[in-house]
C-alpha cells in the first residue's frame, strides 16, 4: 500500500512537473474592437489565430462604438490598457499617438511596407512620420439604388448631375422615398456631402488645393457644391430634418426609398436584414459626363499595439495576422468590407470588386482626411453648418464661411 | 470626566459623518479640484502639459469658436431653467393643491403622476424619439386630431429640438414638484386655512396670503433642485439629439459641450481636455453661487409659523 501511495505520489509530482511550464508559457492578451456587431467574425479569427499559435490565447472585449474613445483612453492613461485594440484613422490615431500610448510598428510589422501609400495616411502620424497602425478596411461613399426599382421604371444608372436629378424625380413620381437621406444628425450631411457633391467641386483636384491654401472652401465652385445639397432636398423624404441614420437605413432595407448616399460599409447590413434586396451602386457623377465621378474615400479602421502592452511579443503576432491575406479575404466575404490589405481577392464579392472599380476615380473624404487634426475639426463645423443649410437657417455662402474661419484659426497655409 | 464624555460624543459623530465625507471627497471634492488643476494647463492630446494660469478659460470665453459653442449651450440652459420653473413647477404646485383638496380618484391620479418619475432617463430619451420622429406616434396623433399641419420634425428643426427635450423631461419629472408641494400643502394647519375661510377669503387669496408663503422651503428645495437640474442637463439631450448638440448645437447644453470637448466624439472631434475642464469647473461655480443665490432669495421670504 504505502509502495502504491509512494508511486501515485511521484506520478502527481511529474503531472505537476510536465504541465506547470506549459501552462505558464500561455500568453494572455486583450484585444479591444469598437464593433460588437461583429464579435462573432473576431471569434472565428481569434480561433484560427490560437490554432496556429497555441501558446497564445486572446480575449476580445468589443464595445459600443460611441463609448469607445473615452472607455479606450481611460484605459489607455491607467493600467487596464488592452495589448492590441482596433484604433481610429488621421486625427482620431493622432490623439493615441500624440499621446505615447501606441507602438510605432514600422520596424515590428515589415508587412506594413507592402501596404497602398494612400491607405497607409489613416495609420500615420502627422507627427513624427511613423506607422501607428496595420490600416484594415477603406470605406467609400458613394450611392447605393435598387435595381428593382430601376428595372421597373426603365432607369439607367447616371451618367450626369442632371440624369441623376432626372432619375430621383422619376423614383419620386412612383411614389418611392427618391432619397432615404436625413439629416438628423450631422455626421450624416457630412456623408450626403462626400457622397452625393464630391464630383461637383473637382474632387481630388480640389483637395489638393485646400489642403496646399492654393484655394479655400470659400471657393465658388466648393459653395455651389454645397450649394447643390439643397437640390437633394425635395427628393428625401417628408421632415427630413428628423431622419436619423436608422431610420434612412430601414427605409432603404424595406425598400421604400430608391437611392440611398452612403458608405460601402452598409453592404453587409443591407444584404443582412434583406437577402431579397437587390442593389448596387454608382459614383455620383459631375456635370458633363467628362467629368469624373469621384467617391470619397477614407481608411476607416486600424489595429494597433498599446505602447504599455506586457506582452508585446504575443500583440506583434497578433497584428501580423491581421496583416495577412488570408484575413483580408475573411474581411471582404464575411463582413463585405473593402479590405487594405494588399494582396486579396476581391473576385469572390462581386459588389467589393465593384467598389474597388469606383476607386479608380476617388478623392478624400474632404473634412475626415484632411481637417480632424485640430479643434474645431473640420468634419465638426461642416456636420453643423450643413444642418443649418438643410434646415434653411444658414446659406451655402455662410456654411463655408463657417468652416473656412474656423480650421482658419489653426491651419497655417488658410493663415497667410 | 465631561471632557471624557465630549470626546465619546465626537468619536460617534466622527463615525458617522466620515463615511459620508469620504463619498463627498472622493466623487464631488476631488472631481472639482482635479477638474480644476487640468484646466490650468495646456495639454497635447490626453498628456498634460505646460502650466498656463487662466488661458483655458480665457479661450472658452473670448476665443471663437469656443465662446460662441459656450453663451449658446448657456442660453439653452436658461431656457431648461425657464420653461421647467414655469411649465413644470408651475404645474406641479397646481397639481399638488388640487390633490390636496381630496378630488375623487386624488390617490390614484397621485400615483400616475409620479410613474413617469420612475422610468430610466435612457428609456424615456428612446421612446420620446421614436415618438417624435417625423412618422412618429406625436405626428400620427396630430394627423388623427385633424391638426395634421402642426406635424414636424420635432428633433430635427432647431426651433423645436430644444423645447421639444424640454417638454418632455417636463413630462417625466412632473410628478415630483406635486408630490412635494403636495405634503407641503398637507401640513399647512388646518386653523389657519379654516380661520381664513371663516374671514371669507376667496380660493386665490387663501392660496396667494396663507397657503404659498407656509409652503416657501418647499418652493426653495424645488427650485434649488430645478437650478442644479437646468445647469446639469446631458442625458436627456444625449439620448434624444446625441452629443453634438444637433441640429446645428440647437439643443446644445453645457453639459454636453463638456462632454465633447473633454472626451471628444466618434464623428466630428478629438477631446480637448483643458477646455473641458474648464467647462466642467464653470459648471461647479455657476451651480454652486446660483443655488446660493436661490437659498438666500426664497429663505428671506419665509414664514415662521
Amino acid at each position: 500500500m504505502k509502495r502504491l501511495l509512494g508511486f501515485l505520489l511521484v506520478m502527481v509530482m511529474l503531472l505537476l512537473f510536465v504541465s506547470l511550464p506549459a501552462s505558464a508559457e500561455v500568453t494572455e492578451i486583450q484585444f479591444w474592437t469598437w464593433r460588437p456587431e461583429d464579435a462573432g467574425f473576431y471569434d472565428e479569427i481569434i480561433s484560427q489565430f490560437e490554432h496556429a499559435n497555441p501558446d497564445i490565447k486572446i480575449t476580445q472585449n468589443p464595445i459600443k462604438n460611441t463609448e469607445y474613445n473615452t472607455i479606450l483612453s481611460a484605459a489607455l492613461a491607467g493600467d487596464s490598457a488592452p495589448d492590441v485594440f482596433m484604433s481610429r484613422a488621421y486625427g482620431g490615431l493622432q490623439t493615441f499617438a500624440d499621446s505615447g500610448y501606441m507602438l510605432a510598428l514600422d520596424d515590428l510589422i515589415p508587412e506594413l511596407m507592402q501596404f497602398d501609400e494612400a491607405k497607409k495616411m489613416g495609420a500615420r502620424s502627422i507627427t513624427d512620420g511613423k506607422m501607428y497602425g496595420v490600416p484594415a478596411v477603406s470605406q467609400t461613399m458613394l450611392c447605393f439604388y435598387n435595381t428593382k426599382v430601376y428595372a421597373e421604371l426603365g432607369l439607367n444608372v447616371p451618367q450626369t448631375w442632371q440624369d441623376f436629378i432626372a432619375n430621383l424625380e422619376a423614383t419620386k413620381a412612383a411614389g418611392y422615398d427618391a432619397l432615404a437621406n436625413g439629416t438628423k444628425e450631422g455626421w450624416c450631411c457630412e456623408f450626403l456631402f462626400g457622397g452625393g457633391c464630391s464630383s461637383l467641386h473637382g474632387g481630388v483636384d480640389f483637395y489638393n488645393k485646400v489642403i496646399s491654401g492654393e484655394t479655400t472652401f470659400l471657393d465658388p465652385v466648393f459653395v455651389n457644391a454645397v450649394n447643390e445639397m439643397l437640390t437633394l432636398a425635395p427628393y428625401m423624404p417628408v421632415m427630413y430634418e428628423g431622419v436619423a441614420y436608422t431610420d434612412m437605413q430601414a427605409s432603404f432595407i424595406n425598400e421604400m426609398s430608391a437611392h440611398f448616399i452612403g458608405g460601402s460599409y452598409e453592404a453587409g447590413y443591407f444584404q443582412a436584414q434583406n437577402p431579397d434586396l437587390d442593389f448596387d451602386i454608382f459614383a455620383v457623377p459631375g456635370y458633363t459626363e467628362a467629368d469624373p465621378a469621384y467617391v470619397a474615400v477614407y481608411a476607416d479602421m486600424n489595429f494597433s499595439i498599446a505602447a504599455t502592452s506586457k506582452n508585446q511579443e504575443a500583440a506583434i503576432k497578433f497584428v501580423k495576422f491581421l496583416a495577412t491575406p488570408e484575413f483580408g479575404n475573411q474581411v471582404v466575404a464575411d463582413l463585405a468590407m473593402v479590405s487594405s490589405v494588399p494582396g486579396v481577392d476581391v473576385s469572390a464579392n462581386p459588389f467589393i470588386a465593384k467598389v474597388l472599380e469606383l476607386q479608380k476615380n476617388s478623392t478624400p473624404y474632404i473634412f475626415l482626411v484632411g481637417f480632424r487634426y485640430n479643434q474645431p475639426t473640420g468634419s465638426s463645423l461642416f456636420q453643423a453648418a450643413a444642418q443649418g443649410l438643410m434646415t434653411n437657417t444658414l446659406t451655402a455662402e455662410e456654411v463655408c464661411k463657417q468652416v473656412q474661419e474656423g480650421i482658419a484659426t489653426y491651419y497655417e497655409p488658410f493663415q497667410k | 470626566m465631561r471632557t471624557k464624555k465630549r470626546l465619546k460624543k465626537a468619536g460617534w459623530i466622527a463615525f458617522f459623518v466620515t463615511p459620508a465625507l469620504g463619498v463627498v471627497f472622493a466623487f464631488i471634492l476631488l472631481p472639482l479640484f482635479m477638474s480644476l488643476f487640468n484646466s490650468l494647463f495646456s495639454w497635447n492630446q490626453l498628456i498634460r502639459s505646460d502650466y498656463t494660469g487662466f488661458r483655458n478659460f480665457e479661450r472658452l470665453f473670448f476665443t471663437y469658436p469656443y465662446q460662441e459653442r459656450f453663451f449658446n449651450a448657456l442660453g439653452n440652459n436658461v431656457k431648461w431653467f425657464v420653461l421647467t420653473m414655469i411649465v413644470q413647477n408651475g404645474a406641479g404646485l397646481l397639481f399638488g393643491y388640487v390633490l390636496s383638496k381630496g378630488i375623487a380618484g386624488s390617490s390614484i391620479y397621485r400615483r400616475i403622476f409620479f410613474i413617469p418619475v420612475l422610468f430610466s432617463i435612457a428609456a424615456v430619451g428612446f421612446l420620446w424619439g421614436l415618438y417624435l420622429r417625423p412618422n412618429g406616434m406625436v405626428n400620427a396623433l396630430l394627423q388623427l386630431t385633424g391638426l395634421g399641419e402642426y406635424a414636424s420634425a420635432w428633433l430635427g428643426n432647431a426651433s423645436t429640438a430644444t423645447y421639444s427635450i424640454i417638454i418632455v423631461n417636463i413630462w417625466r419629472w412632473v410628478g415630483f414638484p406635486s408630490l412635494v408641494f403636495l405634503t407641503a400643502i398637507n401640513s399647512v394647519p388646518s386653523e389657519c386655512t379654516e380661520a381664513a375661510y371663516l374671514d371669507g377669503s376667496s380660493e386665490w387669496q387663501m392660496f396667494r396670503h396663507i397657503v404659498f408663503p407656509l409652503i416657501i422651503p418647499s418652493v426653495t428645495i424645488i427650485t434649488i433642485l430645478t437650478v442644479i437640474g437646468s445647469l446639469n442637463v446631458f442625458e436627456q439631450v444625449y439620448t434624444m439629439a446625441g452629443l453634438d448638440g444637433a441640429p446645428n448645437y440647437a439643443t446644445d447644453t453645457i453639459g454636453t459641450l463638456f462632454y465633447r470637448t473633454a472626451f471628444g466624439s466618434v464623428d466630428s472631434g478629438a477631446p480637448e481636455i483643458g477646455i473641458g475642464s474648464a467647462v466642467a469647473v464653470v459648471i461647479y461655480v455657476m451651480t454652486f453661487g446660483i443655488s446660493l443665490f436661490s437659498i438666500m432669495v426664497t429663505r428671506s421670504r419665509e414664514v415662521e409659523m
